[in-house]
Order: C-alpha cells, then structure tokens, then sequence
C-alpha cells in the first residue's frame, strides 16, 4: 500500500480526470488556495452583516449584497466544488441555465413591484 | 464525425462515444445535474418570497428587530447568531474540501478526520437553526399587540401599563406578562408613557405603516389625559407560531419556517450521507477501491448546501 503509488489507477475506467493520485507532499499549494478562498468568505460575509447596519441607503445596500453573494457563489463553486478544474463545456451546462433563473429573479422583482403599486385596489 | 479514412483511430472525438465527453465519471456528472435541478427549487421558493417581500414592502419586518437573540447573551444583538452560523457552514464546507484533498492524496486517516470535522459542524449548524426556532416561535418579552382582525401593532418606546387593579408592568416586559394567548384578554386601563418623555406620552404603536396618531385617528387607539387607553385590542402576542406572528405579516413566518427548513433538510440529509461515508472510510472501503471520488461526489452535495445557506442569508436576512 505504501509502495508503488505512481502505477496504482482504479479498478475501472471511470474517465475521470480528476481522480489522479498526487504524491503525498501535502500539496501545499491546493490547500494554501483553500485557505485563501475561506478568508475570502469569511471576509465577505463580514463587510455583508457589518455594512448593514450603517446608513447607506437601502437599494444600494442591496446591490452590494447581491454583488458580495454573487462573489461568495463563485469562490465556492469554482473551487470549493472544482468547477474550475472541469472541462469548460460542463462548467458552461452548470452556469448558464442559471442566466435564465437571473432573468426570472429580476422579473420577479419587478413584477412583485407591480403588485405593491395596486396594492389599494384589491389585489 | 464516424472515423471515415482506414487506419484511423476511432473515437477521437470526445463526442465519439465510448468516453466521457467532459472527461468526468457518470457519477459526478449525476451529481452536477441533480444539484442545479435542486437550485432551481430554492431559486424559486426564493422568487416566491421577494414577490410577496416586495408586495408588502413598508410593513414587511425588518431582520435585524427581529432576530436579535444570542444564546447565553441578554443584550438585543441583531443577526449576530445567524452570522455565526454562516461562519459554522462555511467553515464545515472549508474541512469537507479539505477530505476532498486528503483523498487526492490517498490519505485515509486524514480523509477520516476533515469528515469528522464536517459532520460535528453539520449537526452544530442544524442544533443552531432548531435554537433559533425555538426562539421565533417563542418570540420576545415585549410582544405585540394583536387584533380580531389579525393585524398587528408593535409597541415602541419605554412605557408602563396600569392594569385595573392598580399593577403596573413595564412596557417591554408586555407580553411575558400577559402570558399564553389561550388565556382570557387580561384588561388593560391605562397605558401610561415614561415620565422622562412626557408630551405624548411614550406609547407609540406601529401598525400596518400607520403610526400612532393615525392609530388613534383609526380607533384602534384611544387617547385621553396624557395617557392612552387601548381600545379593541385583542390580546398581546408573542412569537411567530400558528397562532399569529408578533413581528407583522403571518407569512413573513411562513416562508421562514418553509425556506429555512426546506434548507435544514438538505442539510441534515448531507450530514447523513457523509456519516455513511465516514463509516466507509473507517472501514477502508476506499482504500480498497483505490480511490476518493465518493467523497468527492458527498462533498458538491455538501458545498452546494453551504451555497443555498449564503442566498438564504443574504435575501432573508439582509436584504
């Protein structure tokens, strides 16, 4: 078990390219990048709850949110889950349905605007 | 695109067939899809909710009055909780990566220990999420006011009531007084204002975007002698239950209890599924297969519940 690593491949063809073993070394390079994009998160998270509380005004306040979560997605995705280790074209099948979902949340919102508006007239 | 000329390789072409097209296994690739099927779910039990938020925009609770408790702490310190337990997933994904890493590197005993670390994190997250529950369904000592008609009047400001019989409570202290809603609507004489804050009086009630004048104007209160008398209020209610909701709109409660818990499901089935794999490991199951990618596949499951949990935080409680 501890002798020839470097021939040891599974016992099927998985076509994985990700499944490769990597010589124990500690690879500190990956584990220097998952510690970075923690601190990331962490950070975002806390300018998100501190700047909360300060009196921005709320749209922008909004936005802010929106661009931090939408940078907190990404950081997790591409490399807590390795999308970004993937062939482009099964990252692109993940990322782009989600396009049509950002088209719905604005609608949505604009829509739920709308409702607000005639909101005396009994709707 | 078939190999046409003799002597050339077939299945060049990663659409050939017989491989991987994204040189992943059929497992992942599962997993992958599975999981933007289940975003499209939260994104659109989400949709729901800013529909109805943006609806009822001006009297919509604000997150950070309402949740605002921390446990062991007395102090009002609004979504403190909550981003600890952002903290607590985020950092239970941060350990699952790690596993990942540890089976690239065909480490089992490390494996073993980044899973272990996930799992503590997950149940530390779910015991959390049931804490903060148990105390918006509990609600705070102050309550609110209620009326037959269900809305809503959130009293403001350092007060006292003067019940009939001469007692007195403080104003924040209402509704644990007033205990369950099941008991008979205790009878309120007199509401009377701090006597630092004496114009007015210090009762301001809040109710539906009307303030107090427009309260008093509505009937709903009713002022006289420097003090005001309440008037058609029901009872004092307190929490987020199926009885009411002390914080405003009844559905405010009910897309928290679903969404949070729809999403504490998930969570607690990752939990689940990475003890199973946890055992697997202890047993040196992977050892034998000669590779990770079971820890890998339980690892997206587990990352994209820590990403559902960072939209949730954001639109419920920040936005």
């Amino acid at each position: 078990m501890s002798g020839d690593h470097d021939e040891e491949l599974p016992g099927y063809y998985t076509g994985d390219i990700h499944n490769q073993y990597v010589p124990e070394h500690r690879n500190s390079k990956a584990i220097r990048i998952i510690w970075v994009t923690f601190t990331i998160l962490l950070v975002a998270t806390i300018v998100e709850v501190g700047i909360s509380f300060t009196p921005i005004p709320r749209d922008i306040l909004n936005a802010i949110f929106i661009i931090l979560t939408i940078l907190k997605a990404y950081y997790i995705v591409a490399i807590f889950m390795h999308l970004k280790n993937e062939k482009l074209g099964m990252g692109a099948s993940i990322v782009i349905p989600f396009l049509f979902i950002l088209y719905f949340v604005i609608m949505m919102i604009i829509e739920g605007n709308y409702l607000n508006i005639f909101h005396g007239y009994g709707f | 695109m078939s190999a046409e000329a003799a002597g050339e390789k077939p299945n060049q072409s990663p659409w050939g067939g017989g491989v991987s097209p994204f040189q992943v296994s059929w497992g992942k690739m599962y997993m992958w899809f599975f999981l933007v099927s289940d975003a499209f779910t939260f994104s659109s039990l989400l949709i729901a909710y800013a529909t109805i938020r943006h609806r009822y925009a001006e009297i919509w609770p604000s997150a950070d009055h309402v949740f605002v408790h921390f446990p062991f702490v007395q102090a009002h310190v609004p979504l403190a909780y909550v981003a600890l337990m952002t903290f607590i997933l985020i950092m239970s994904s941060v350990t699952m990566v790690m596993a990942v890493d540890a089976g690239h590197r065909r480490n089992n005993k490390a494996v073993a220990f980044w899973l272990f670390w996930t799992i503590i994190g997950g149940f530390t997250f779910l015991g959390s999420q049931a804490w903060e529950w148990y105390h918006f369904i509990h609600g705070s000592a102050e309550g609110a006011l209620m009326y037959e008609d269900r809305s809503i009047a959130q009293m403001e400001g350092d007060f006292t009531l003067i019940l009939e019989d001469g007692t007195t409570v403080p104003g924040n202290q209402a509704g644990e007084f007033f205990g369950s809603i099941e008991d008979d609507p205790p009878s309120i004489k007199d509401i009377k204002g701090d006597p630092k804050v004496i114009e007015m009086a210090g009762f301001r009630a809040r109710s539906n975007g009307m303030s107090t004048e427009e309260l008093i104007e509505n009937g709903y209160l009713y002022e006289g002698d420097a003090a005001k008398k309440l008037i058609m209020a029901n009872t004092i209610i307190q929490g987020a239950n199926l009885k009411g909701n002390q914080y405003g709109k009844v559905t405010f409660g009910n897309f928290f209890f679903f969404i949070t818990g729809f999403h504490g499901f998930h969570v607690f089935s990752g939990v689940i599924i990475n003890i199973i794999i946890y055992l697997q490991v202890l047993n040196g199951t992977y050892v034998k297969r000669g590779h990770y990618e079971q820890v890998e596949k339980s690892g997206l499951y587990w990352h994209f519940v820590d990403l559902v949990w960072v939209f949730v935080f954001t639109f419920f409680y920040l936005v």
